[in-house]
């Protein structure tokens, strides 16, 4: 790394109607560097990207990349300048394979007598290499539907190499990866800095800027905030800048779970999938279910709340015996899931807030069997202000709303319906340090007001930081029991690999 | 592209995008009726008035259906034929029975249609076709059934009875357009203050969120396919009292009518987002264009031409509005 900057970006503004979603930023990145760029979310990191991979134009000022002034560039055209992004939802072609994945748009050519044609043999060649050099082992041939999130990234990663990139950005690289694979993405950026290729990386997740970054930039509500070396900045600072006020603990204090059992689980085993789940939880209690992606976790969630069919096992609810053979089912037993997909499997983007609060417990705002209007708005203004939503009012559209926001909507679809068996899976996934904390502090009130909560997380500081109890999974087992107050992130890590 | 096209290409779309919010249709229907009173003779007149709503009245029943079928994120091909198919029904036991048995005509012709509706959702929900392709295949076996039942004669020579629900008038006003608007208040209420409409929406919005929320996906699906198959019955029987006599080819191509009619009302392809009442707007948009175009002696060959043009724009109306509120 050296100090000559690859990318310049001067008092760049971008305006959407009613919105300032960049207020003069001015940054440099630095040839060479990896550089995290961080901020809740709406504080205009996404913007920024998009203006620089020319996704979007800018409004006001300019950028200079490599010598060159990016100005009205179409994304293509980026791409050929040398800068690259990864998405965070990736854009491959699931139904080609890895190298035609990696060429695709970029293949070597050979003139022959009838005019250009694709040369496989140096293309094939090409993108062997490119894989080699990621030391992962990924078959060129491989359909990418096969693949897993983890190599796809890696191939996303290849697709950019082969053009040439001088710039690679990755937007939230690590959002749907395991440690391991962590591990890989970071044993691959270390070899691209090594190489010389600059790459701006964003996350939510802070540990992982202090592993693998050498700068970081913090934004907020557009502005430019802070440009500082990472070793001179420390986690509780970042923070600070990022929410613009001092954040002491994120965790609100544990209260005491001594209830009746809500929720008693014997010998659970769906084959192939889960097997002899068994475990209890009692009013009052916050269970924390940890283990790695594909450990069972979410289907575990998903059978106790009637999506799948057990294979075998009891479910006992509030000392019961019962069985749970669908959806509509578990919501009888006052069972709640809020599902970790908010975007695809929490909400309705194009009803309205109080649509998507009432759908749940539609029968509560009947009169006549007709739906009335104040009672729907009754009960959904009643909500926005138990859990303090931010809206402008309840028929707005939930897709306007913030990922905190919306996720307090979707817990207050199960409130409405008096729910107390509350399945939370990754709660706090994509929203920023601000509202993660507000959930904290809705599941430690949610709890002390009774109700059974089982938290599944990937995150291990928050299920250590506000579970009561802590169940480990790894390959549809339950592995292990551990204690939050006396545990650590790496005996967890332990049970969740054994 | 030139500068020149791009720039035009873009003035389109920034008109498309202002002029498709809730409440365009209704400007769109009003600049046609304005224009239409300016250039085309008798266009305003009482005749000619009754004329377009009566017109409207068939394809806007189609169109309340389709509206269900849509915004539910489906689509329903098959409602011509089947209206085809009620309408033929109704003809044949009208004309064996007499004024008699009209109850039981009508009985028939929408039992029919709910029947041909329910198999319709079945095959989408329970058997998971899509819905473009479960349906277009409907479209032909259920018109080959018509042809099948009447050897593709028309039914003739039916007492004047027969013509009542097509062509009567009750004070003044024509049957259709009663039937029109009563179907659409119905659906009004149905989508908008309904458990089953609100539940189209969901399903349509989001079907997985949707069926997370306790939301029985498959039940609600057909019952969307099912009511438009009651809405295809009762736009059919009404046709073939009109024609006054039973056609095997009636109704054919009225279902693309009928989706002009919901798109240009602002209901989305993409599903959960519109409104009954502008589909209602955007049904007297086409019978108004159909009218007007008439009126002025358009050729009717290039009639076609300007309603695929119409459909295609609204569509692409569609899409981009999509786009944007990402």
């Amino acid at each position: 790394m050296n100090n000559t900057p690859i990318l310049k970006i001067n008092n760049v503004s971008k305006f959407f109607p009613g919105v300032t979603a960049l207020d003069a930023v001015t940054m440099e990145i630095y040839e060479g560097e990896v550089h995290a760029i961080v901020g809740e979310n709406g504080a205009g990191k996404s913007t920024l990207i998009k203006i620089i991979s020319g996704a979007y134009t800018k409004d006001e000022g300019s950028i200079i990349f490599d010598e060159h002034e990016i100005e009205n560039l179409s994304p293509v055209e980026c791409i050929n300048l040398g800068i690259s992004t990864v998405h965070q939802e990736l854009r491959l072609v699931e139904q080609l394979t890895v190298l035609e994945n990696i060429l695709l748009g970029s293949p070597i050519e050979k003139s022959t007598y009838f005019g250009k044609f694709v040369d496989w043999k140096a293309t094939r060649k090409e993108a062997a290499r490119l894989l080699d050099s990621m030391g992962i082992n990924i078959s060129p041939n491989a359909l990418v539907s096969e693949l897993s999130v983890a190599k796809k990234q890696v191939v996303e990663i290849c697709k950019a190499l082969s053009r040439n990139a001088k710039l690679v950005i990755m937007d939230e690289p690590s959002a749907s990866l395991t440690e391991k694979e962590l591990e890989v993405l970071f044993r691959i950026i270390r070899k691209l800095k090594k190489d010389g290729i600059t790459v701006i990386y964003i996350s939510h997740r802070l540990e992982e800027i202090f592993q693998i970054t050498d700068r970081v930039t913090v934004m907020r509500d557009g502005k430019h905030i802070i440009t500082d070396d990472v070793s001179n900045i420390d986690r509780r600072k970042l923070i600070k800048h990022m929410v613009g006020r001092e954040i002491e603990n994120i965790f609100p204090d544990r209260t005491i779970s001594s209830g009746y059992p809500l929720l008693a689980v014997e010998s659970l085993s769906i084959p192939g999938v889960l097997e002899d789940i068994n475990f209890t939880l009692h009013e009052g209690e916050i269970l924390g279910i940890a283990g790695l992606v594909g450990s069972g976790r979410t289907e575990l969630a998903r059978a106790l709340f009637g999506v799948d069919i057990i294979g075998s096992g009891e479910i006992s609810i509030r000392g019961e015996s019962t069985f749970i053979r669908n959806i509509p089912d578990a919501i009888k037993h006052k069972m709640a899931l809020i599902p970790e997909d908010r975007k695809l499997q929490g909400l309705v983007p194009d009803l309205s807030v109080g649509m998507n609060i009432s759908l749940v417990g539609i029968d509560q705002i009947l009169k006549n069997s007709l739906i009335n209007k104040m009672l729907e708005k009754n009960i959904a203004e009643e909500y926005i202000k138990i859990l303090d939503i931010q809206t402008p009012s309840w028929t707005q559209l939930i897709k306007y709303l913030s990922g905190g926001n919306q996720q307090k909507c979707v817990l207050a679809k199960w409130l409405v319906v008096d729910s107390d068996i509350l399945i939370f899976d990754e709660p706090t996934r994509g929203i920023d340090v601000g509202a993660k904390q507000e959930i904290y502090k809705l599941l430690t009130k949610l709890a002390s007001q009774g109700k059974g909560i089982i938290m599944i997380s990937s995150e291990l500081p928050e299920i250590i930081g506000i579970s009561h109890r802590i169940l480990v999974m790894h390959d549809g087992r339950i592995t292990g029991e551990v204690d939050p107050r006396e545990t650590s992130q790496e005996e967890i890590m332990y049970l969740a690999t054994i | 592209m030139t500068s020149q096209e791009k720039s035009i290409v873009k003035s389109i779309r920034n008109f498309l995008l202002v002029s498709t919010r809730e409440y365009a249709i209704i400007y769109m229907l009003l600049s046609l009726f304005i224009f239409l009173s300016i250039t085309a003779q008798n266009f305003l007149s009482m005749n000619n008035m009754v004329n377009v709503f009566r017109q409207s009245a068939i394809f806007g029943i189609l169109a309340a259906g389709e509206f269900f079928v849509i915004i539910s994120g489906m689509i329903d091909l098959s409602v011509s034929s089947t209206a085809a198919l009620s309408g033929i029904l109704f003809a044949m036991i009208f004309k064996a029975g007499g004024v008699a048995m009209a109850p039981v005509a009508i009985i028939v012709g929408i039992l029919a249609g709910l029947i041909v509706g329910l198999i319709n959702g079945l095959l989408v929900s329970k058997l998971e076709i899509p819905p473009f392709i479960a349906t277009l295949g409907s479209y032909l076996y259920i018109r080959g059934i018509v042809y099948m039942t009447t050897n593709a004669y028309p039914i003739v020579s039916l007492v004047d009875e027969y013509k009542f629900l097509g062509r009567g008038f009750i004070f003044g006003i024509p049957v259709p357009v009663i039937i029109m608007v009563i179907v659409f208040i119905v659906s009004i209420i149905l989508s908008e203050r309904k458990k089953l409409g609100r539940y189209f929406y969901a399903i349509g919005g989001n079907e997985e969120a949707a069926y997370l929320s306790g939301i029985d996906s498959v039940k609600i699906k057909t019952l969307a396919f099912t009511v438009a198959g009651l809405m295809s019955a009762i736009a059919g029987i009404i046709l073939m009292s009109r024609l006054g006599s039973g056609q095997p080819n009636a109704a054919i191509g009225y279902e693309f009518e009928a989706i002009i009619a919901v798109v240009l009302g602002g209901v989305s392809f993409s599903g959960g987002k519109g409104k009954a009442l502008n589909v209602f707007f955007g049904t007297l948009f086409v019978a108004m264009l159909v009218n007007g175009m008439t009126i002025l002696n358009v050729n009717p060959f290039a009639q076609q031409i300007i309603k695929g043009v119409v459909f295609i724009i609204a569509i692409w109306a569609d899409v981009l509005r999509n786009k944007t509120s990402k």
